[in-house]
Protein backbone atom coordinates (compact mmCIF):
# COMPACT_ATOMS: atom_id res chain seq x y z
CA UNK A 1 0.00 0.00 0.00
CA UNK A 2 1.00 3.16 -1.15
CA UNK A 3 -0.18 5.90 1.50
CA UNK A 4 -0.58 9.50 0.31
CA UNK A 5 1.15 12.14 2.38
CA UNK A 6 -0.95 14.16 4.07
CA UNK A 7 -4.37 12.77 2.49
CA UNK A 8 -7.03 11.42 4.33
CA UNK A 9 -10.48 11.77 2.28
CA UNK A 10 -13.66 11.80 2.72
CA UNK A 11 -15.60 10.65 6.20
CA UNK A 12 -15.66 6.78 6.07
CA UNK A 13 -19.49 5.62 5.69
CA UNK A 14 -19.71 1.95 5.93
CA UNK A 15 -22.22 1.00 2.70
CA UNK A 16 -22.06 -2.49 1.89
CA UNK A 17 -23.48 -1.58 -1.42
CA UNK A 18 -20.88 -0.23 -2.59
CA UNK A 19 -18.39 -1.88 -4.58
CA UNK A 20 -14.42 -1.24 -4.59
CA UNK A 21 -13.31 2.26 -5.85
CA UNK A 22 -16.94 3.59 -6.04
CA UNK A 23 -18.11 6.54 -4.38
CA UNK A 24 -21.58 7.24 -3.85
CA UNK A 25 -22.81 10.19 -6.34
CA UNK A 26 -25.76 11.06 -4.11
CA UNK A 27 -28.17 12.54 -6.40
CA UNK A 28 -26.13 13.49 -9.03
CA UNK A 29 -26.21 11.32 -12.19
CA UNK A 30 -23.55 12.33 -14.33
CA UNK A 31 -23.57 11.67 -18.37
CA UNK A 32 -20.80 10.08 -20.55
CA UNK A 33 -21.80 9.51 -23.95
CA UNK A 34 -18.88 9.79 -26.13
CA UNK A 35 -21.22 11.02 -29.19
CA UNK A 36 -23.96 13.52 -29.94
CA UNK A 37 -27.07 12.65 -28.18
CA UNK A 38 -29.97 11.39 -31.07
CA UNK A 39 -33.07 13.66 -31.76
CA UNK A 40 -34.74 9.72 -31.58
CA UNK A 41 -38.77 9.58 -31.28
CA UNK A 42 -40.01 7.16 -29.28
CA UNK A 43 -42.56 6.65 -32.63
CA UNK A 44 -39.40 5.65 -34.54
CA UNK A 45 -37.64 3.53 -31.82
CA UNK A 46 -37.41 0.23 -32.35
CA UNK A 47 -35.60 -3.23 -30.65
CA UNK A 48 -34.83 -5.79 -32.59
CA UNK A 49 -33.28 -9.77 -31.12
CA UNK A 50 -31.53 -11.99 -33.88
CA UNK A 51 -28.44 -14.04 -34.65
CA UNK A 52 -28.49 -17.43 -32.97
CA UNK A 53 -32.30 -17.47 -32.14
CA UNK A 54 -35.35 -19.53 -33.11
CA UNK A 55 -37.35 -16.73 -34.21
CA UNK A 56 -35.58 -13.24 -34.78
CA UNK A 57 -38.12 -10.36 -34.10
CA UNK A 58 -38.53 -6.68 -34.21
CA UNK A 59 -40.40 -4.67 -31.38
CA UNK A 60 -41.83 -1.05 -31.98
CA UNK A 61 -42.37 1.26 -29.09
CA UNK A 62 -46.21 -0.02 -28.81
CA UNK A 63 -45.54 -3.58 -29.03
CA UNK A 64 -42.73 -3.39 -26.87
CA UNK A 65 -45.38 -1.98 -24.43
CA UNK A 66 -47.19 -5.05 -24.45
CA UNK A 67 -44.96 -7.26 -22.54
CA UNK A 68 -45.35 -7.30 -18.96
CA UNK A 69 -44.10 -4.06 -17.24
CA UNK A 70 -40.99 -4.77 -14.85
CA UNK A 71 -39.78 -2.10 -12.60
CA UNK A 72 -35.72 -1.98 -11.04
CA UNK A 73 -35.17 -0.20 -8.14
CA UNK A 74 -31.94 -0.42 -6.68
CA UNK A 75 -28.09 0.79 -7.77
CA UNK A 76 -26.32 1.63 -10.18
CA UNK A 77 -22.20 1.91 -10.94
CA UNK A 78 -20.31 3.58 -13.25
CA UNK A 79 -16.66 2.81 -14.91
CA UNK A 80 -15.46 6.60 -13.78
CA UNK A 81 -15.87 5.46 -9.66
CA UNK A 82 -19.53 6.53 -9.02
CA UNK A 83 -22.06 4.94 -8.27
CA UNK A 84 -26.29 5.73 -8.02
CA UNK A 85 -28.35 4.20 -5.22
CA UNK A 86 -32.06 3.68 -4.76
CA UNK A 87 -32.47 4.50 -9.07
CA UNK A 88 -35.93 3.46 -9.90
CA UNK A 89 -36.13 2.34 -13.63
CA UNK A 90 -39.26 1.31 -15.04
CA UNK A 91 -39.57 -0.90 -18.78
CA UNK A 92 -39.56 -4.62 -19.28
CA UNK A 93 -37.74 -7.44 -18.49
CA UNK A 94 -35.41 -8.99 -21.00
CA UNK A 95 -36.36 -12.33 -20.38
CA UNK A 96 -39.39 -11.40 -21.88
CA UNK A 97 -38.25 -10.14 -25.50
CA UNK A 98 -35.78 -13.58 -24.76
CA UNK A 99 -38.61 -15.74 -24.53
CA UNK A 100 -40.03 -14.93 -27.74
CA UNK A 101 -37.05 -15.31 -30.06
CA UNK A 102 -35.66 -18.21 -28.34
CA UNK A 103 -32.02 -18.74 -28.15
CA UNK A 104 -30.21 -21.14 -29.89
CA UNK A 105 -28.42 -23.77 -27.14
CA UNK A 106 -25.14 -22.78 -28.73
CA UNK A 107 -25.74 -18.69 -28.05
CA UNK A 108 -23.20 -17.55 -25.52
CA UNK A 109 -22.77 -13.50 -26.07
CA UNK A 110 -24.71 -11.10 -27.14
CA UNK A 111 -23.75 -7.63 -28.86
CA UNK A 112 -26.10 -4.77 -27.81
CA UNK A 113 -25.89 -1.93 -30.37
CA UNK A 114 -27.75 1.28 -29.86
CA UNK A 115 -29.50 3.72 -32.83
CA UNK A 116 -26.33 5.89 -32.65
CA UNK A 117 -23.99 2.99 -33.65
CA UNK A 118 -22.38 2.17 -30.20
CA UNK A 119 -22.04 -1.47 -28.78
CA UNK A 120 -21.40 -3.76 -25.91
CA UNK A 121 -20.65 -6.92 -25.67
CA UNK A 122 -22.53 -8.95 -22.81
CA UNK A 123 -22.48 -12.42 -21.92
CA UNK A 124 -26.16 -14.01 -22.58
CA UNK A 125 -26.39 -15.46 -18.75
CA UNK A 126 -26.24 -11.28 -17.63
CA UNK A 127 -29.14 -10.73 -19.70
CA UNK A 128 -30.95 -13.56 -18.45
CA UNK A 129 -32.67 -14.46 -15.47
CA UNK A 130 -34.09 -10.79 -14.04
CA UNK A 131 -31.22 -9.28 -14.27
CA UNK A 132 -31.32 -6.69 -17.32
CA UNK A 133 -34.44 -4.61 -18.60
CA UNK A 134 -34.85 -2.14 -21.65
CA UNK A 135 -35.76 0.82 -19.60
CA UNK A 136 -38.57 3.59 -20.82
CA UNK A 137 -39.09 5.51 -17.84
CA UNK A 138 -36.57 6.72 -14.49
CA UNK A 139 -38.22 7.62 -11.35
CA UNK A 140 -41.84 7.45 -13.00
CA UNK A 141 -41.19 10.16 -15.97
CA UNK A 142 -39.89 9.03 -19.07
CA UNK A 143 -36.15 8.32 -19.61
CA UNK A 144 -34.54 11.53 -20.51
CA UNK A 145 -32.26 11.42 -24.26
CA UNK A 146 -29.19 12.11 -22.51
CA UNK A 147 -29.36 9.17 -20.23
CA UNK A 148 -30.56 6.86 -23.29
CA UNK A 149 -34.43 7.64 -24.00
CA UNK A 150 -36.23 6.81 -25.62
CA UNK A 151 -35.19 3.28 -23.98
CA UNK A 152 -31.97 2.00 -23.43
CA UNK A 153 -30.30 -1.24 -22.14
CA UNK A 154 -30.27 -1.64 -18.17
CA UNK A 155 -27.85 -4.12 -16.93
CA UNK A 156 -27.28 -2.83 -13.21
CA UNK A 157 -25.24 -5.53 -11.74
CA UNK A 158 -22.24 -4.44 -14.47
CA UNK A 159 -20.77 -1.14 -14.84
CA UNK A 160 -23.25 1.07 -16.52
CA UNK A 161 -21.31 1.22 -20.03
CA UNK A 162 -22.95 -2.34 -20.34
CA UNK A 163 -26.51 -0.47 -20.56
CA UNK A 164 -26.12 0.63 -24.06
CA UNK A 165 -28.24 4.10 -24.35
CA UNK A 166 -30.63 4.45 -27.41
CA UNK A 167 -31.14 0.61 -27.12
CA UNK A 168 -31.45 -0.35 -30.63
CA UNK A 169 -31.02 -4.08 -30.64
CA UNK A 170 -28.92 -7.50 -29.72
CA UNK A 171 -27.18 -9.98 -31.80
CA UNK A 172 -26.89 -13.48 -29.92
CA UNK A 173 -23.49 -15.18 -30.95
CA UNK A 174 -21.80 -18.51 -29.86
CA UNK A 175 -19.02 -16.15 -28.87
CA UNK A 176 -17.99 -13.20 -27.38
CA UNK A 177 -17.29 -9.92 -29.84
CA UNK A 178 -15.58 -6.27 -27.82
CA UNK A 179 -17.73 -3.74 -28.13
CA UNK A 180 -17.31 -0.22 -28.79
CA UNK A 181 -15.48 0.57 -25.39
CA UNK A 182 -14.23 -2.78 -25.28
CA UNK A 183 -12.29 -2.24 -28.18
CA UNK A 184 -10.75 0.58 -26.23
CA UNK A 185 -9.59 -0.49 -23.58
CA UNK A 186 -12.40 -1.98 -20.90
CA UNK A 187 -13.19 -4.71 -19.69
CA UNK A 188 -15.02 -7.50 -21.46
CA UNK A 189 -17.28 -8.30 -18.69
CA UNK A 190 -16.90 -4.70 -16.66
CA UNK A 191 -18.38 -6.96 -12.90
CA UNK A 192 -18.16 -3.51 -10.23
CA UNK A 193 -17.61 -6.21 -7.17
CA UNK A 194 -14.62 -7.43 -9.08
CA UNK A 195 -13.56 -3.79 -10.70
CA UNK A 196 -13.13 -5.19 -13.64
CA UNK A 197 -12.79 -1.79 -15.45
CA UNK A 198 -10.12 -2.29 -17.84
CA UNK A 199 -8.88 -5.06 -20.25
CA UNK A 200 -6.64 -7.11 -17.77
CA UNK A 201 -8.11 -6.36 -14.37
CA UNK B 1 -29.80 13.45 -36.46
CA UNK B 2 -32.38 12.50 -39.16
CA UNK B 3 -29.86 9.41 -39.60
CA UNK B 4 -30.04 7.51 -36.35
CA UNK B 5 -34.05 8.22 -35.76
CA UNK B 6 -34.95 7.44 -39.32
CA UNK B 7 -32.87 4.79 -39.47
CA UNK B 8 -33.36 2.06 -37.04
CA UNK B 9 -30.61 -1.12 -36.49
CA UNK B 10 -29.34 -2.22 -39.52
CA UNK B 11 -31.44 -0.66 -41.60
CA UNK B 12 -29.77 2.27 -41.87
CA UNK B 13 -28.56 4.32 -44.67
CA UNK B 14 -24.40 3.48 -45.98
CA UNK B 15 -24.96 0.80 -43.98
CA UNK B 16 -25.24 -2.64 -45.71
CA UNK B 17 -25.00 -5.58 -42.95
CA UNK B 18 -22.31 -8.42 -44.32
CA UNK B 19 -23.69 -11.43 -46.25
CA UNK B 20 -21.94 -13.70 -43.09
CA UNK B 21 -24.30 -11.91 -40.55
CA UNK B 22 -24.61 -13.76 -37.20
CA UNK B 23 -22.94 -15.07 -36.01
CA UNK B 24 -19.21 -13.37 -36.05
CA UNK B 25 -20.36 -10.38 -36.47
CA UNK B 26 -20.20 -6.99 -35.05
CA UNK B 27 -22.34 -4.19 -35.44
CA UNK B 28 -20.12 -1.43 -36.87
CA UNK B 29 -20.18 1.63 -34.71
CA UNK B 30 -21.14 4.18 -37.27
CA UNK B 31 -20.32 7.51 -34.87
CA UNK B 32 -16.44 8.51 -35.35
CA UNK B 33 -14.82 4.95 -36.30
CA UNK B 34 -14.04 3.13 -32.66
CA UNK B 35 -10.59 4.13 -31.39
CA UNK B 36 -8.23 6.40 -33.21
CA UNK B 37 -5.29 4.28 -32.15
CA UNK B 38 -4.55 1.02 -30.27
CA UNK B 39 -4.88 0.94 -26.49
CA UNK B 40 -1.86 -0.56 -24.25
CA UNK B 41 -3.54 -2.82 -22.28
CA UNK B 42 -0.39 -3.82 -20.10
CA UNK B 43 -0.13 0.14 -19.58
CA UNK B 44 -3.49 0.54 -18.81
CA UNK B 45 -3.38 -2.58 -16.14
CA UNK B 46 -0.22 -1.77 -13.68
CA UNK B 47 -0.55 1.25 -11.08
CA UNK B 48 2.60 3.22 -11.43
CA UNK B 49 3.95 5.76 -8.83
CA UNK B 50 4.01 9.45 -9.96
CA UNK B 51 6.24 11.77 -8.02
CA UNK B 52 5.12 15.57 -8.17
CA UNK B 53 7.81 17.42 -9.26
CA UNK B 54 6.26 21.22 -9.73
CA UNK B 55 2.98 22.75 -9.33
CA UNK B 56 1.96 25.59 -11.39
CA UNK B 57 -1.04 28.21 -10.99
CA UNK B 58 -3.31 28.60 -13.82
CA UNK B 59 -6.27 30.40 -12.48
CA UNK B 60 -7.74 31.42 -9.36
CA UNK B 61 -8.91 27.82 -9.26
CA UNK B 62 -6.68 25.37 -11.42
CA UNK B 63 -3.30 24.38 -11.48
CA UNK B 64 -1.21 22.44 -13.37
CA UNK B 65 0.93 19.48 -11.77
CA UNK B 66 3.99 18.17 -12.89
CA UNK B 67 4.66 13.99 -12.50
CA UNK B 68 7.64 12.04 -13.00
CA UNK B 69 6.82 9.00 -14.11
CA UNK B 70 9.76 7.28 -14.99
CA UNK B 71 8.09 4.12 -17.13
CA UNK B 72 5.19 6.12 -18.48
CA UNK B 73 4.36 4.17 -21.65
CA UNK B 74 3.65 6.90 -23.81
CA UNK B 75 -0.10 8.65 -24.28
CA UNK B 76 -1.70 10.68 -27.37
CA UNK B 77 -3.61 13.62 -27.17
CA UNK B 78 -6.86 13.88 -25.69
CA UNK B 79 -6.42 10.49 -23.36
CA UNK B 80 -6.57 10.70 -19.83
CA UNK B 81 -5.30 8.13 -16.81
CA UNK B 82 -6.74 6.81 -13.53
CA UNK B 83 -5.23 8.40 -10.25
CA UNK B 84 -5.40 7.25 -6.56
CA UNK B 85 -4.62 8.64 -3.61
CA UNK B 86 -4.51 6.18 -0.59
CA UNK B 87 -4.95 7.13 2.80
CA UNK B 88 -3.27 5.55 6.11
CA UNK B 89 -6.43 3.26 6.74
CA UNK B 90 -5.89 2.01 3.50
CA UNK B 91 -8.84 4.10 1.92
CA UNK B 92 -8.44 4.73 -1.24
CA UNK B 93 -9.81 7.36 -3.95
CA UNK B 94 -9.42 7.63 -7.47
CA UNK B 95 -10.49 9.56 -10.24
CA UNK B 96 -9.96 9.87 -14.18
CA UNK B 97 -8.05 12.76 -15.18
CA UNK B 98 -7.38 14.17 -18.84
CA UNK B 99 -3.15 14.46 -19.59
CA UNK B 100 -2.33 18.40 -20.36
CA UNK B 101 1.22 17.25 -21.73
CA UNK B 102 1.86 16.74 -25.17
CA UNK B 103 3.50 12.99 -25.62
CA UNK B 104 7.46 13.44 -24.91
CA UNK B 105 9.94 11.40 -24.06
CA UNK B 106 10.87 13.33 -20.71
CA UNK B 107 9.44 10.57 -18.59
CA UNK B 108 6.74 13.18 -17.07
CA UNK B 109 3.06 13.92 -17.66
CA UNK B 110 1.09 16.96 -16.56
CA UNK B 111 -2.34 17.21 -15.10
CA UNK B 112 -4.48 20.54 -15.07
CA UNK B 113 -6.79 20.23 -12.02
CA UNK B 114 -9.69 21.97 -10.90
CA UNK B 115 -10.34 22.73 -7.25
CA UNK B 116 -13.82 20.99 -6.83
CA UNK B 117 -15.33 22.07 -3.89
CA UNK B 118 -15.43 19.54 -1.82
CA UNK B 119 -13.40 17.22 -3.79
CA UNK B 120 -11.24 14.78 -1.82
CA UNK B 121 -9.14 14.38 -4.52
CA UNK B 122 -8.80 17.95 -6.22
CA UNK B 123 -8.81 19.44 -2.46
CA UNK B 124 -5.83 17.17 -1.27
CA UNK B 125 -3.73 18.66 -5.04
CA UNK B 126 -5.07 22.07 -4.03
CA UNK B 127 -4.35 22.32 -0.25
CA UNK B 128 -1.38 19.78 0.73
CA UNK B 129 0.11 18.30 -2.03
CA UNK B 130 3.85 19.59 -3.12
CA UNK B 131 6.92 18.52 -5.05
CA UNK B 132 8.18 15.51 -3.77
CA UNK B 133 4.95 13.66 -2.73
CA UNK B 134 3.68 10.37 -4.84
CA UNK B 135 0.56 9.59 -6.03
CA UNK B 136 -0.39 6.67 -8.29
CA UNK B 137 -1.39 6.62 -12.24
CA UNK B 138 -2.78 3.91 -14.45
CA UNK B 139 -3.08 4.52 -18.30
CA UNK B 140 -2.80 5.94 -20.64
CA UNK B 141 -7.12 4.57 -21.02
CA UNK B 142 -8.96 4.74 -23.84
CA UNK B 143 -8.36 5.56 -27.59
CA UNK B 144 -11.38 6.91 -28.36
CA UNK B 145 -10.57 10.97 -27.64
CA UNK B 146 -6.93 10.57 -28.60
CA UNK B 147 -5.58 12.69 -31.59
CA UNK B 148 -2.42 11.33 -33.32
CA UNK B 149 -2.04 14.34 -35.18
CA UNK B 150 -3.48 13.21 -38.27
CA UNK B 151 -6.74 14.45 -39.32
CA UNK B 152 -7.17 18.19 -39.46
CA UNK B 153 -8.53 18.53 -35.60
CA UNK B 154 -11.97 21.13 -34.29
CA UNK B 155 -11.76 21.61 -31.05
CA UNK B 156 -13.90 22.80 -28.77
CA UNK B 157 -14.01 23.49 -24.99
CA UNK B 158 -15.08 24.91 -22.12
CA UNK B 159 -13.36 25.48 -18.84
CA UNK B 160 -11.33 22.66 -17.63
CA UNK B 161 -12.74 21.10 -20.81
CA UNK B 162 -9.71 22.95 -22.88
CA UNK B 163 -7.06 20.62 -20.75
CA UNK B 164 -6.90 17.46 -23.52
CA UNK B 165 -7.58 19.71 -26.17
CA UNK B 166 -4.17 21.57 -24.92
CA UNK B 167 -2.73 18.48 -25.60
CA UNK B 168 -3.57 18.52 -28.82
CA UNK B 169 -2.26 22.12 -29.60
CA UNK B 170 0.25 21.32 -27.81
CA UNK B 171 1.05 18.23 -29.72
CA UNK B 172 0.79 20.15 -33.05
CA UNK B 173 3.29 22.65 -32.30
CA UNK B 174 6.15 19.93 -30.74
CA UNK B 175 6.03 18.14 -33.90
CA UNK B 176 5.67 21.16 -36.46
CA UNK B 177 2.47 18.89 -37.49
CA UNK B 178 1.09 21.23 -40.38
CA UNK B 179 -1.98 19.31 -40.59
CA UNK B 180 -5.11 22.04 -39.82
CA UNK B 181 -6.14 22.65 -36.27
CA UNK B 182 -8.39 25.33 -34.94
CA UNK B 183 -9.54 25.28 -31.35
CA UNK B 184 -13.15 27.40 -29.61
CA UNK B 185 -12.39 27.96 -25.51
CA UNK B 186 -15.62 28.96 -23.50
CA UNK B 187 -14.58 30.45 -20.63
CA UNK B 188 -16.18 32.86 -17.96
CA UNK B 189 -14.00 35.75 -17.55
CA UNK B 190 -10.27 36.18 -19.56
CA UNK B 191 -8.71 36.04 -15.71
CA UNK B 192 -10.79 32.14 -15.93
CA UNK B 193 -9.30 31.23 -19.19
CA UNK B 194 -6.97 27.96 -18.51
CA UNK B 195 -3.40 28.76 -20.24
CA UNK B 196 -4.39 32.14 -21.73
CA UNK B 197 -0.44 32.84 -22.03
CA UNK B 198 0.03 29.80 -24.19
CA UNK B 199 -3.16 30.12 -26.81
CA UNK B 200 -2.16 31.26 -30.05
CA UNK B 201 -3.59 32.38 -33.97
CA UNK B 202 -5.50 28.85 -33.48
CA UNK B 203 -7.58 29.65 -30.81
CA UNK B 204 -10.67 31.90 -30.31
CA UNK B 205 -11.34 32.05 -26.77
CA UNK B 206 -15.46 32.79 -26.14
CA UNK B 207 -16.05 34.77 -23.02
CA UNK B 208 -19.16 33.75 -21.13
CA UNK B 209 -19.79 36.60 -18.04
CA UNK B 210 -17.35 38.94 -18.34
CA UNK B 211 -14.50 39.74 -21.70
CA UNK B 212 -11.70 42.34 -22.13
CA UNK B 213 -12.84 45.95 -24.24
CA UNK B 214 -14.57 45.34 -27.24
CA UNK B 215 -15.24 41.50 -27.03
CA UNK B 216 -18.42 40.65 -26.97
CA UNK B 217 -20.06 38.25 -23.46
CA UNK B 218 -21.87 35.15 -24.16
CA UNK B 219 -22.74 31.71 -24.94
CA UNK B 220 -20.91 29.90 -27.69
CA UNK B 221 -23.00 30.36 -30.43
CA UNK B 222 -23.47 28.70 -34.41
CA UNK B 223 -22.32 31.90 -35.33
CA UNK B 224 -18.59 31.08 -33.88
CA UNK B 225 -18.79 27.58 -34.86
CA UNK B 226 -19.70 28.19 -38.72
CA UNK B 227 -17.09 29.82 -39.96
CA UNK B 228 -14.87 27.04 -38.91
CA UNK B 229 -16.59 24.83 -40.72
CA UNK B 230 -16.78 26.99 -43.66
CA UNK B 231 -13.03 26.44 -44.20
CA UNK B 232 -12.97 22.96 -44.55
CA UNK B 233 -9.72 21.12 -45.01
CA UNK B 234 -8.93 18.32 -46.94
CA UNK B 235 -10.73 15.32 -45.51
CA UNK B 236 -13.22 17.66 -43.43
CA UNK B 237 -13.05 17.94 -39.69
CA UNK B 238 -12.57 15.78 -37.08
CA UNK B 239 -14.53 17.53 -34.04
CA UNK B 240 -13.26 17.17 -30.37
CA UNK B 241 -15.12 18.17 -27.95
CA UNK B 242 -15.05 18.03 -23.81
CA UNK B 243 -16.39 19.80 -20.92
CA UNK B 244 -19.73 19.57 -18.67
CA UNK B 245 -22.15 17.57 -19.77
CA UNK B 246 -24.37 20.87 -20.35
CA UNK B 247 -21.87 21.98 -22.59
CA UNK B 248 -21.08 18.93 -24.61
CA UNK B 249 -25.02 19.00 -25.34
CA UNK B 250 -24.59 22.37 -26.27
CA UNK B 251 -21.59 22.37 -28.52
CA UNK B 252 -22.24 19.24 -30.14
CA UNK B 253 -25.71 20.73 -31.26
CA UNK B 254 -24.43 23.72 -32.58
CA UNK B 255 -21.61 21.65 -34.51
CA UNK B 256 -24.51 19.91 -35.80
CA UNK B 257 -26.36 22.64 -36.44
CA UNK B 258 -23.27 24.23 -38.81
CA UNK B 259 -23.24 21.04 -40.93
CA UNK B 260 -20.51 18.83 -38.70
CA UNK B 261 -21.01 15.03 -39.16
CA UNK B 262 -22.25 12.63 -37.11
CA UNK B 263 -19.90 10.79 -36.84
CA UNK B 264 -17.10 12.92 -36.85
CA UNK B 265 -17.54 14.22 -33.21
CA UNK B 266 -15.94 13.28 -30.76
CA UNK B 267 -17.31 14.09 -27.02
CA UNK B 268 -15.50 13.87 -23.39
CA UNK B 269 -17.78 14.84 -20.63
CA UNK B 270 -16.79 15.51 -17.08
CA UNK B 271 -18.69 13.61 -14.97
Amino acid sequence: MNVTRGFTGRARVHNPGLPPGQYDAGDDWPVLSAEVTPDLAAADWTFRVDGLVEAPRTWDWAEAHELPASAYEGDIHCVTSWSKFGVRFGGVSLDAFLDVVRPHGSATHAVAYSHTGYTTNLPLADLAGGRAWIAWEYDGKPLAAEHGGPARLLVPHLYFWKSAKWIAGLRILDHDEPGFWEQNGYHERGNPWEEQRYSGD
Amino acid sequence: MTETSASPGFASPGFTPPAFAPPGFTPATRFAVPGRIAVSKRAAAVWQTATLTEIRRETAHTATYRFAVPAWAGHLPGQHLMLRLTAEDGYAAQRHYSIASAPDDSGHIELTLDHVEGGEVSGWFHTVAEPGDEVEVRGPLSGFFAWPGDRPALLIGAGSGVVPLMSMVRHQRARSLSVPLRMLVSARSPEELIYAGELGAETTPVFTRSAPEGVPVGRMTVAHVAPLLAEQPPGGWEAYVCGSNAFAEHASRLLVEAGQPVDRIRIERFG
